[in-house]
């Protein structure tokens, strides 16, 4: 959408108009896709068989970056952590702090951000080379839904995934964070696991994480399939809605992630 | 068909590790609010200053946890704080004489509620109130005493 021609700052205004309101239309119509999705959604569940194949694409094949990238993400909180807390002969609490910053924060955020970057990239190219190779017009031709057909269960699939990653990584977090306090580092065995329980809380750390990821899932899936889905169908086209998607979906995430936090944190 | 079963063998690979990871977020790393869902009775207690006692601090007789403060209110008509706790039901012995106190864990830890048990023969029950409390000590009071003494001392 180009301004017309208008002198000066005039036109810097109305571009600035024109990029708000192409900003609302793109949320408007997230939102309006994100309903089409979920009005199609019992379609999807009843063939499970897509759904299983969308979360071995979205989740087995994500697997091993999560794991690594959750063991050195642990390991150097454990780093750091020493490094600081044995300054005030802390080095106790030091399972405490990493569990606490990855249920918290790192495990949700970081794995949505990998997630974007894995398989969020895998959507969104998947489905605009449909649409650039006109197989999704193809299928609306033969009468079959495309949403039904193959945005929900890929939707889905990213939905599903997406929290269970988060607990792996957290897991492998906290190993990684083991693994380099007890073994490396030398702190107390005992003293690392016993902080940890006593300081990190079912309800208001573990589960809040969780809940922190599915809202995560949610928008990178739905980020994800909805720039692929409305890409310009060229190759150019596809290549670009892969890269807004990323950036898009790591936006979100971070910001996201700080209204949950204050939502969550909110009842204390 | 050899392709689905192994997308099948994956997918349910991939989930039984989730569950595996969230069970040892539960048990190992986390721990349980044991007094959540289970049986306890209510006791309450007033205080002159709570300090920064919180909802949920562990209530402790002898260093061991019996339970947690479940409200803390300021009752308008006697300008004083009220604690409420609940204490699981198996420690429904607690002699009715009994004073509550407000400790600190550590220099920098927390503050609990901790139950010094009294002599009498018959016990607390629900809703019954402990009637001898120690306040929570506030740094700042006791400095303050501390400053007004040596300047007495002084004279």
């Amino acid at each position: 959408m180009t301004a017309p021609r208008v002198p000066g700052w005039r036109r810097l205004l109305l571009e600035a108009g024109y990029s708000l309101r192409d900003f609302f239309g793109t949320f408007g119509a997230g939102q309006l896709f994100l309903l089409r999705i979920l009005a199609s959604l019992p379609y999807a569940l009843a063939r499970p068989r897509l759904v299983i194949q969308q979360v071995y694409v979205a989740g087995v094949q994500s697997l091993v970056v999560i794991m690594l990238a959750g063991l050195f993400v642990g390991m150097v909180l454990a780093l750091q952590g020493h490094n600081t807390l044995s300054r005030f002969g802390a080095e106790d609490t030091i399972g405490m702090v990493a569990a606490l910053g990855l249920v918290r924060e790192l495990g949700p955020v970081v794995t949505a951000l990998l997630f974007a970057g894995r398989a969020g990239t895998a959507l969104s190219s998947e489905i605009g080379l449909m649409k650039a190779t006109d197989q999704l017009a193809g299928m609306e031709m033969m009468a079959v839904d495309p949403i039904k057909r193959v945005v929900a269960p890929r939707f889905l699939g990213g939905v599903i995934a997406v929290p269970i990653l988060t607990l792996i990584f957290n897991a492998m977090g906290i190993f990684g964070a083991w693994l380099e306090a007890v073994i490396v580092l030398g702190v107390d065995e005992g003293a690392f696991w016993s902080q940890m329980q006593a300081q990190v809380d079912l309800q208001d750390d573990v589960l809040s994480g969780i809940v922190k990821s599915v809202f995560f899932g949610v928008a990178a899936s739905l980020l994800a399939v909805f720039e692929g889905y409305n890409c310009v169908p060229t190759a150019e086209g596809v290549g670009r809605a892969t890269t807004r998607a990323v950036v898009h979906t790591s936006l979100t995430v971070l910001v996201l992630n700080f209204m949950l936090t204050a939502w969550l944190l909110g009842g204390n | 068909m050899q392709q689905t079963r192994a997308v099948e063998l994956g997918t349910g690979l991939f989930v039984f590790m989730g569950i595996v990871a969230l069970f040892f977020l539960t048990t190992r790393v986390s721990s349980f609010d044991e007094y959540a869902g289970q049986e306890g009775y209510e006791l309450q207690a007033r205080f002159d200053q709570v300090g920064t006692l919180k909802v949920r601090a562990p209530v402790s007789i002898a260093g061991v946890q019996i339970g947690r403060v479940t409200a803390i209110e300021f009752d308008t008509e006697r300008l004083e704080a009220v604690v409420t706790m609940r204490i699981a039901s198996q420690y429904d012995r607690i002699p009715a004489d009994s004073d509550a106190s407000i400790l600190t864990s550590g220099i920098l830890g927390g503050q609990y509620v901790g139950l010094q048990p009294g002599g009498a023969e018959d016990y607390l029950a629900a809703g019954d109130e402990i009637l001898y409390t120690q306040s929570a000590v506030v740094l700042e009071q006791l400095i303050s005493k501390y400053l007004f003494n040596q300047a007495g001392a002084g004279e």
